[in-house]
C-alpha cells in the first residue's frame, strides 16, 4: 500500500457496452496490463482506451471531469458497488491499490428507472437537475442581500447545513438503491436549506415541490435500507431522509390542499 | 503608444468611476428586456451567475454547457476560499487595501480601474452568496469565519470548509434552475460551442454539438456572454478538471477577438507530485493550507532520511527563511519558482526528487488533530486517497503545477471583446489579474463579472445597438455550420498512428519544459517551432476513433487538441515578445541576483493583446493597451 510501490497488476476487465438508450447492451473482455497500483481508476481506463484506439477499435464512453472526486461527473458500478469497494470515495478517487494481481473486475454504468444509458457506461442524470428547478433553492435575486454578518447563524446549524450540502449530485445513491430511489440526494437538499434561516421562508413549499418532482420522475420509494449512505462519496447521512420526510408531513399538514397536488399520480 | 484597443475607463476618480458609469450607461426598460436572447456559454460561477442574474432582470437566457449538469462546471472544484473587503476581522482590511494587494499581487500588469471595481462589488457577493444559503465558516458565536491567503497580510479569505468552490457554484447553480423552473432560462447541457457567429460586424450566434446525437447546432440571439474557463489545461497535466479547454475562446478569437496576455498562467506552489507516466491530471492541495503548513527541504543535498527523523536543525525552511514578513505566505509564483530552486539545486524531496514538504507537526501540536481536521479535513482525505500516505503523520509532499490563466480574450471596462456583442466573463477574460492571481480571487472575480458586472453593461450594450433580427438561416449561421462540419469530417478521416492523448501529452512536455515555470528566448524558440512541427503532424497522423453521430469523447478531446496546438504557438511567442519577467512570467534572461523577477516597466507596461491574421507569414499581430498606474505606484514587488 505504499506510495511509490512497484506493483504492476494484471487485469481482466467485464465493461458493460451499449450504443444507445434503446439498443441491447452486453459485457465485453478486456485485459488491462501492467497497471501501476498508483493508477486511479479512471487512468487505468485511460490505458485501456487508448490500446482499444491504437488497435482501431471504439473506446468505452463514461463521464468525468474533476478527478477529485467533487464534480459528480464520474459514476460506474465496480463489482456490484457504486463507485467501487472504497468507503467514501468517488470513482475517480479509487486507486488500484485497492484491487490485486489477476482480479477480474465487473464494470457497469449506474442503471435505474430514471437513469436512462446514454452510451457504454454514460446515462442521463437530468432528472436531479429537474428535481432542483422545482425548488431547490431560496427565492434571493441578484441585489437584494442585507449585510452577510447581519444575521447570526448558530455554528451548529451551519455545519449541520453543511453536511447535506456537500452532495456531489453523482447519483450512486439512486444506483445503490434496490427501489432506485432518490431520498438521499433530494434529502440532502432540503435538509441544507431547511437548516439555515435563510431557507425558512419557503420550507414548506419546497419539500412538498421537491418530493412531488422525485416522485414524477419515477423514482422509487425509500424502504430504509441505508444502502444509499453506504455508497454516499460524500458519506452523507440518512438523517437527511428523516428531515425530508418531517419537513414534508409538516407542510402537508399546514397546507392539506397541497396534499392532492403532490401526491405522485 | 497608438493601439486599437479602447478600454472604455471611465472617468473621475477611481472610487467614483463605477457608480457614475452605473448611471451613465443606457438602460432597457424593463417591459422590453423580454424582447431580447441572450446566449450565455458556460455555467461555472460566472456563467451560472450571470445566466441567473440576467434572467432575474427579464432576459431571455439560452444557457450552454459541456458537462451534464450546470453543477458540474469546473468552478466546483475551487476550495480554499473567496475574497471580500468586509474587514469583519477589524485587521485593516479595506476596499483600497484589497485593489492595492491586487494590483501589486498582480505585479503591475492588470487595468487599475478594473480591479477598484472588483474590490468594491466583493463585499455584495459575500452578502448575496450568504442570502442563497451557501454555508460559510463560522464562528461560535454565529458570524462569519475568514482565513488568510498568500499576498496578504489581512485575513480576508471566506470559506466553506475546503469546498468553497462547490458551495458557491451550488447557490449559483440553484439561482440558475430557479430561473429555468420559471421559464425564463432554456438550459442547453452536453452542448459544444465550436464557433461563434458573427453578423454585420456583431456576436449574434453560436454553432455547437450536441454531445450525446452529434447533431450541429446553430443558436441566434442578441449578445453572446462567454464564461468558458481557462486554458490551463494545453499543458495535459495540471489541475484543471479533464474538460476544461479553450475552444470556445479560440474559435471567437478566430473570429476577430484579440487575445490578451496569454503567457501570463501560473503555476501553483502545492500541488500533489506527479507519480508515473500515467497522470491524468494533477491535484491541487489548497492554499489555505500554507496558513498552518510550514515549506521546506533538507538543508544537505541528497539527506534520504525519512521526513520524521530529520531534526529542526537539519531543515531548511526556505520559505520563512528568505521572505520572513511573508513567511509560508508569499504569492504563488514566487513560492513555485523557490521550491523549483531547492529541487534544482537537488535538495528535492520523495521518490522522484521533484517535490519539496509542507508540514503539518507544528499546527498538529499547537490545535491537535481534531483542529486541523475541522479546517483541511477534506483535503487530509483527499492527499491520503491519492497518495496512499496520511498527512496527520508524514508531511505532505509538494510540488507546484500549472492551476490558472491570468491570459484570456481582451475585454474593455463593460468586459466586452473585440467584436460588439460578445462580452468574456471569468476566467476566460484576461481582466484583473495581471500577471499574478492571488488566491481566492478567481472566485471573487467570475461572481464578481456574473451577478454584478454583466447585468448593468449588457444593458448598456442593448439599449445602445442598432440589433437587426437575425435568423439560424442566415447565411453566416449555414457557413459556420459547414465549416465545423468540414473540420469534424477532417478529424475523424486521417486514422493516422498517434492517439489525441498522445498528441496532447507530447505537447504538454514541449510548454512545461520550455515554457513552464521559467522561460528563455532560446527555449522559447524552440518551442514555437516544436509546436508547428507537431501541429503539422497532428493533422496527418492523429488517430481519432468512431463517428460523429453519438457520444464520442475521442472526437470531442480531438477539436480541443487542435485548438491547443495553435495556442500553445501563440503563447510562447507572447512569452518572447515579453522581455521582462513579471508575476507568472519568468524569464531567465530579466531577474536580480537574488533571483527575483525583474520587471521592465519603461518598455513593456502594457496588456498585449494579440490579433489573428490568417494567410500572412505571421499568424499574429500584436496591439498594446498601455497600462497607467495613479494610486498603486510602480514599485518592485518585496515580499522579505
Ligand atoms: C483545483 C482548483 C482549486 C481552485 N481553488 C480556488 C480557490 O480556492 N479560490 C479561487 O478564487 N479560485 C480557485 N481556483 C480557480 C477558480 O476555480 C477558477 O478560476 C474559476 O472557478 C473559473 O470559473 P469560470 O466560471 O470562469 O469557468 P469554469 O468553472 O471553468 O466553467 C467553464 C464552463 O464553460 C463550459 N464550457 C467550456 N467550454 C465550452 C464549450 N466549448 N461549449 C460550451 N460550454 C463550454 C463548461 O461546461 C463550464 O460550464 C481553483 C482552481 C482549481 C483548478
Ligand atoms: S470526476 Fe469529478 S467526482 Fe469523479
Amino acid at each position: 500500500m505504499e506510495h511509490g510501490s512497484k506493483n504492476k497488476l494484471n487485469l481482466k476487465l467485464k465493461v458493460w457496452r451499449q450504443n444507445g438508450p434503446k439498443e441491447p447492451g452486453h459485457f465485453m473482455d478486456y485485459e488491462a496490463k501492467d497497471i501501476s497500483t498508483d493508477m486511479s481508476f479512471l487512468e487505468m481506463l485511460d490505458v485501456m482506451n487508448n490500446d482499444l484506439i491504437r488497435q482501431g477499435k471504439t473506446p468505452v464512453e463514461f463521464d468525468h471531469d474533476c478527478r477529485e472526486g467533487i464534480c459528480g461527473a464520474c459514476s460506474l458500478v465496480i463489482n456490484g458497488n457504486p463507485h467501487g469497494p472504497q468507503l467514501g470515495t468517488t470513482t475517480c478517487q479509487l486507486h488500484m491499490r485497492h484491487f490485486k494481481n489477476g482480479d477480474v473486475i465487473y464494470i457497469e454504468p449506474f442503471v435505474a428507472h430514471s437513469f436512462s444509458v446514454v452510451r457504454d457506461l454514460v446515462v442521463d442524470r437530468s432528472a436531479f437537475d429537474r428535481i432542483q428547478q422545482a425548488g431547490g433553492f431560496i427565492s434571493a435575486n441578484t441585489g437584494n442581500a442585507q449585510d452577510a454578518n447581519a444575521l447570526p447563524v448558530n455554528k451548529t446549524d451551519s455545519d449541520a447545513a453543511f453536511d447535506a450540502a456537500t452532495c456531489i449530485g453523482c447519483g450512486a445513491c439512486v444506483a445503490a438503491c434496490k427501489n432506485a430511489s432518490a431520498s438521499l440526494f433530494v434529502g440532502a437538499k432540503i435538509a441544507h436549506l431547511a437548516r439555515l434561516p435563510q431557507g425558512q421562508p419557503e420550507r414548506d413549499r419546497r419539500a412538498l415541490a421537491m418530493v412531488a418532482q422525485m416522485d414524477a420522475e419515477g423514482f422509487g420509494s425509500c424502504t430504509n435500507t441505508s444502502a444509499c449512505s453506504a455508497a454516499c462519496p460524500k458519506e452523507i447521512s440518512v438523517d437527511v431522509i428523516a428531515q425530508m420526510n418531517r419537513d414534508y408531513l409538516c407542510a402537508v399538514a399546514k397546507e392539506p390542499k397541497h396534499k392532492a397536488l403532490t401526491e405522485s399520480p | 503608444m497608438a493601439t486599437k484597443l479602447d478600454a472604455k475607463v471611465p472617468g473621475g476618480p477611481i472610487e467614483e468611476k463605477w457608480d457614475n458609469h452605473r448611471f451613465d450607461m443606457k438602460l432597457v426598460n424593463p417591459a422590453n428586456k423580454r424582447k431580447f436572447d441572450i446566449i450565455v456559454v458556460g455555467t461555472g460561477l460566472a456563467g451560472a451567475s450571470a445566466a441567473a442574474s440576467l434572467a432575474e432582470l427579464g432576459y431571455n437566457v439560452k444557457s450552454f454547457c459541456i458537462h451534464d449538469s450546470p453543477r458540474r462546471a469546473h468552478s466546483i472544484a475551487a476550495q480554499g476560499g473567496i475574497n471580500a473587503a468586509k474587514n469583519y476581522p477589524n485587521d485593516g482590511d479595506s476596499i483600497y487595501r484589497l485593489f492595492y494587494d491586487t494590483v501589486k499581487g498582480g505585479d503591475f500588469r492588470s487595468r487599475e480601474a478594473n480591479v477598484y471595481r472588483l474590490a468594491q462589488i466583493s463585499n455584495h457577493i459575500i452578502d448575496h452568496c450568504v442570502a442563497l444559503g451557501v454555508p460559510f465558516a463560522r464562528e461560535y458565536g454565529g458570524l462569519l469565519s475568514n482565513r488568510s491567503f498568500g499576498g496578504a497580510q489581512v485575513s480576508r479569505t471566506f470559506y466553506a470548509r475546503g469546498q468553497t468552490g462547490q458551495q458557491l457554484l451550488l447557490g449559483a447553480y440553484s439561482s440558475l434552475m430557479r430561473q429555468v423552473g420559471l421559464g425564463k432560462v432554456r438550459l442547453y447541457p452536453r452542448r459544444e460551442m465550436l464557433d461563434l457567429v458573427v453578423v454585420d460586424g456583431k456576436a449574434r450566434g453560436i454553432t455547437c454539438r450536441n454531445l450525446i446525437t452529434g447533431e450541429i447546432e446553430s443558436h441566434e440571439g442578441h449578445a453572446v456572454v462567454l464564461a468558458t474557463g481557462g486554458y490551463g489545461n494545453i499543458f495535459f497535466l495540471s489541475t484543471n478538471a479533464k474538460n476544461s479547454n479553450v475552444t470556445a475562446s479560440w474559435r471567437c478569437h478566430k473570429k476577430g477577438a484579440l487575445f490578451a496576455n496569454p503567457c501570463f498562467t501560473q503555476i501553483h506552489p502545492t500541488c500533489i507530485p506527479v507519480s508515473g507516466d500515467y497522470q491524468s491530471k494533477l491535484t491541487l492541495m489548497s492554499e489555505s493550507l500554507r496558513n498552518d503548513g510550514r515549506v521546506w527541504v533538507p538543508k544537505q543535498k541528497g539527506d534520504k532520511r525519512s521526513p520524521q527523523d530529520i531534526p529542526n536543525e537539519d531543515r531548511d525552511y526556505y520559505l520563512e527563511r528568505i521572505y520572513p514578513s511573508f513567511g509560508n505566505l508569499v504569492p504563488r509564483d514566487v513560492a513555485s519558482r523557490q521550491a523549483k530552486f531547492r529541487v534544482d539545486e537537488g535538495r528535492g524531496v520523495g521518490d522522484t526528487g521533484v517535490a519539496v514538504y509542507l508540514d503539518f507537526r507544528d499546527a498538529i501540536k499547537r490545535l491537535g488533530e481534531e483542529g486541523i481536521a475541522e479546517k483541511y479535513g477534506n483535503l487530509f482525505q483527499m492527499y491520503e486517497k491519492i497518495t496512499g500516505e496520511n498527512p496527520y503523520k508524514v508531511p505532505m509532499r509538494i510540488y507546484p503545477a500549472v492551476h490558472y490563466t491570468m491570459g484570456g480574450l481582451w475585454v474593455d471596462y463593460n468586459l466586452m471583446s473585440t467584436i460588439p456583442g460578445l462580452h468574456v466573463l471569468g476566467e476566460a477574460n484576461f481582466s484583473d489579474h495581471g500577471a499574478n492571481r492571488l488566491g481566492a480571487s478567481a472566485l471573487m472575480q467570475g461572481l464578481a463579472d456574473g451577478y454584478f458586472v454583466i447585468p448593468y453593461t449588457l444593458g448598456s450594450y442593448l439599449a445602445s445597438s442598432k440589433l437587426e433580427k437575425v435568423t439560424t438561416d442566415h447565411s453566416a449561421f449555414k457557413e459556420s455550420r459547414a465549416d465545423v462540419t468540414a473540420r469534424i469530417d477532417k478529424l475523424l478521416h486521417m486514422k493516422g498512428s498517434r492517439t489525441v492523448d498522445e498528441f496532447h501529452r507530447h505537447l504538454g512536455k514541449i510548454m512545461w519544459d520550455k515554457v513552464g515555470m521559467s522561460r528563455n528566448a532560446k527555449g522559447l524558440k524552440e518551442a514555437i517551432s516544436e509546436i508547428q512541427k507537431l501541429r503539422e503532424e497532428y493533422w496527418q497522423d492523429v488517430h481519432v476513433s468512431g463517428e460523429p453521430t453519438y457520444k464520442n469523447e475521442d472526437l470531442e478531446k480531438a477539436g480541443r487538441v487542435a485548438d491547443f496546438l495553435e495556442l500553445g504557438e501563440l503563447l510562447a511567442l507572447d512569452a518572447l515578445t515579453r522581455e521582462e519577467s513579471c508575476g507568472g512570467h519568468f524569464r531567465e534572461e530579466y531577474q536580480t541576483p537574488e533571483n527575483e523577477a525583474k520587471r521592465d516597466d519603461e518598455h513593456f507596461c502594457f496588456v498585449s493583446a494579440w490579433e489573428h491574421v490568417s494567410g500572412a507569414k505571421s499568424s499574429w499581430q500584436l496591439e498594446k493597451e498601455p497600462l497607467e498606474f495613479e494610486h498603486v505606484h510602480l514599485a518592485t514587488r518585496s515580499y522579505k
